[in-house]
């Protein structure tokens, strides 16, 4: 079992959190995952920020452009992993063609080989399909890497049924069509596809529109192993400034929100915190 | 471990070489796969008479065939045979028509409900409201904020037609960040929705469906030369963005091992980049970026070393794009297709040269494939001795055809601000534009 799976199956139900890093600095990268990995997250994806982020929403679009802004380089980035330690495992989130150009050539493998120096277990690319995905895959097996592919409310029939056949790490169950995004609500279109993926053993995480405790709860109980939650996290760092230490606590407290929030849904019982 | 499948024969036709590809969102990997069925159905095997649909329409409310003419002053000029491919007159006022209409139609006969597309210049914007009105498809267009200024009188046409256009902010505000835009729509309206791309750009089947609406400029410009030279010709040139009106015209020719294909990319200020900031003052992608992965496709980009997409810039929006089409990119690897670039500063002088000897006014995309023609044909200061032929390529030969894929109304306003700021020669007398 890789480290993501037990993540996710020895902290079940899971909090898999996103955020970009450079937002707003790496430096301040650094203290708001310490906060997340406090505050419960089990597993901790982190956006190396691309100039085309077509997957995303306005939110997370902008948490990149700030990233981008501050200078934020896949060297720097690597840096920071280097010296993070966290109990949660970490995965990268990145585009294509960030990983073809860390080499000299357009070639994938300088770019794995670096993310496993820096002890990061996964990698997440939300502009690779599977059908395109082989020579990022050869090179994740050779290292011990997950490469962890997203199921899509249209993913369906003979893709589908390949799809969770090779499952690395958990299936990224994109909750809803669109792009990343806090929503209000959580969409039928998550329980239509749990229901949809049941019959298949491997750790399902929910991810695209969850905000609140409560939608974690509801997704557990609907049959995830695990939500995942980034424009939620990602907003709270846009409210606050750079260097500052309020955001690290708001990003602690919601991460704690959110997983209380999962074991909710998954039947623990967990007392609410006193009200100060 | 197994994959999706993806036959075999799928696969070589995904690609071009090391090209192409489909590296989209996984929601969107359904609706791709779904034209690509529809792509084989309809365009490749004519299921339920598309293909003779779509001519017909072409014909009637598109106008085709467009004209091959000789231009006369040009051929004096230059000292050779020149022809101008007319697609300035097809309906519309640009090439862009053929495959807006195409894949329009194509979206009709798949039971698709609602149309959206991006547009730089604003011609596929133009075409694309023009076909959804004419099949009756409601449709909205995504436009960079920087090409709605520069472009005005298009997005008064969109919306004349009928369509919505919203304004893209991101970024520069130009084709690219329309492009992001409109993936995003897809992805969050796939299940009714076709995206009608404007360039041979994008995942499979996108290039090479665009590509064949678009290869009816070649197929007739290679018998129209036919019959009016008796052969065919030296040189063919066409300018580049995305490559659309570049492959359409060159796909026909390929085969003709005689005939040199020369796309003609805009060089914009400089081609220097500012690696730092991730700026390119040009869009001369052909010429000078590397292989990565943008919009779908492996193909040849501006980009830093870190990957990450350069703004770029030409004083012709429709040109004005970091990628460009994976076909183009192979054909230039493989060095059937060469690329050149031409300025900012050439190319308006090529739009007033041939307003001027030819009386037809061209696009500012346009204008780089005759910017080209001066540099490699042009005569010299002091009259006739042919100017040095031009260093990427020696000889444009005897008898050589032109692309127009578009007539310059939408750039006025442009080419008015652009040249009271230069010292051009080609440009008519500045007093002409004191008010
Ligand atoms: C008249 C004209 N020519 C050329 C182009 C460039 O597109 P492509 O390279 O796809 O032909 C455009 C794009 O807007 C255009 O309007």
């Amino acid at each position: 079992m890789s480290e993501i799976e037990a993540a996710i199956r020895e902290n079940h139900p899971a909090l898999i959190t996103y955020i970009t890093a450079g937002d707003p600095s790496l430096e301040d990268t650094r203290e708001y995952v310490e906060a997340l990995d406090r505050g419960g997250a089990d597993l901790i994806e982190l956006g190396l920020p691309f100039s085309e982020p077509i997957a995303e929403g306005p939110t997370i679009q902008a948490a990149i452009n700030r990233a981008l802004d501050a200078g934020t380089t896949p060297q720097g980035f690597f840096e920071l992993v280097d010296d993070l330690e966290t109990e949660a495992p970490l995965l990268v989130m990145t585009y294509y063609n960030m990983i073809l150009q860390y080499g000299p050539e357009a070639d994938v493998r300088p770019f794995v080989e670096r993310a496993a120096e820096a002890g990061l277990s996964g990698i997440i690319v939300p502009d690779l399909p599977a059908e395109e995905a082989d020579p990022l895959r050869a090179a994740c097996d050779d290292h011990g890497l997950d490469l962890v592919f997203i199921v899509a409310p249209t993913t369906e029939g003979e893709r589908l049924e390949t799809i969770m056949s090779q499952v690395s790490g958990f299936a990224y169950v994109q909750a809803r069509l669109g792009t990343t995004g806090a929503r209000a609500d959580v969409s039928n279109a998550t329980h239509d596809s749990l229901a949809r993926l049941s019959a298949y053993d491997v750790p399902k995480a929910v991810g695209f529109g969850v905000s609140e405790g409560d939608h974690a709860a509801e997704i557990i109980e609907a049959g995830a192993d695990g939500v995942i939650v980034g424009s939620a996290l990602v907003d709270i760092i846009a409210e606050h400034g750079e260097g500052d230490a309020p955001a690290a606590d708001a990003l602690e407290a919601k991460a704690e929100e959110l997983k209380r929030g999962a074991r909710r849904g998954g039947g623990v019982d967990v007392p609410e915190p006193e009200q100060p | 471990m197994s994959k999706p499948e993806r036959n075999r024969d799928r696969d070589s036709e995904a690609t071009f070489g090391e090209y192409g590809g489909q590296y989209v969102p996984e929601a969107l990997m359904p609706a791709v796969q779904e034209l690509e069925d529809a792509y084989e159905r309809y365009v490749l095997e004519n299921e339920d008479g598309f293909m003779d649909e779509f001519r017909e329409r072409m014909r009637d409310f598109g106008g085709r065939p467009t004209p091959l003419q000789r231009a006369d002053r040009l051929s004096d000029r230059y000292d050779r045979e020149i022809y101008l491919k007319r697609e300035d007159l097809l309906h519309g006022g640009a090439h862009k028509l053929n495959n807006a209409l195409g894949q329009v139609l194509l979206a009709k006969y798949m039971g698709k409900e609602r149309i959206i597309a991006e547009t730089g210049a604003g011609q596929h914007g133009t075409a694309t409201a023009m076909a959804a009105a004419h099949l009756d498809m409601p449709c909205e267009i995504y436009m960079g904020r920087t090409d709605i200024n520069r472009q005005r009188p298009n997005v008064y046409r969109m919306r004349m037609n009928g369509a919505e256009v919203n304004p893209v902010t991101a970024g520069s505000g130009t084709l690219k960040e329309a492009i992001n835009e409109t993936m995003r729509d897809w992805a969050t309206t796939v299940e009714r929705t076709h995206y009608v791309i404007g360039s041979i750009v994008g995942p499979h089947p996108f290039p090479k469906l665009v590509r064949d609406f678009q290869s009816v400029i070649g197929r007739e410009s290679r018998e129209q030369i036919r019959e009016k030279a008796g052969r065919l010709p030296d040189s063919v040139l066409a300018c580049a963005g995305g490559g659309s009106n570049t492959m359409g015209t060159f796909y026909e020719f390929v085969p003709d091992e005689s005939v040199d294909l020369v796309a003609v990319e805009a060089g914009g200020s400089s081609l220097e980049i500012d690696e730092a900031n991730a700026l390119a003052p040009n869009s001369a992608t052909l010429s000078t970026g590397t292989d990565g992965v943008l919009h779908g496709a492996m193909t040849k980009l501006l980009q830093s070393g870190d990957g990450q997409i350069m703004e770029s810039h030409s004083v012709s929006a429709g040109l004005d794009y970091a990628g460009v089409g994976p076909e183009l990119s192979y054909l230039v690897d493989t060095g059937r297709v060469t690329p050149v670039s031409v300025g900012d500063d050439a190319a308006l002088n090529g739009f007033h040269r041939l307003s001027n000897l030819e009386g037809i006014i061209p696009a500012l995309e346009t204008s780089h494939a005759l910017g080209y023609l001066e540099r490699a044909a042009g005569p010299a200061a002091d009259g006739r001795a042919a100017k040095p032929r031009d260093e990427n390529h020696e000889d444009l030969g005897d008898l050589v055809v032109v692309n127009v894929s578009g007539r310059g109304d939408k750039d006025l306003e442009t080419v008015l601000e652009e040249t009271e700021k230069r010292d051009l020669e080609a440009a008519p007398d500045v007093e002409v534009f004191d008010r």
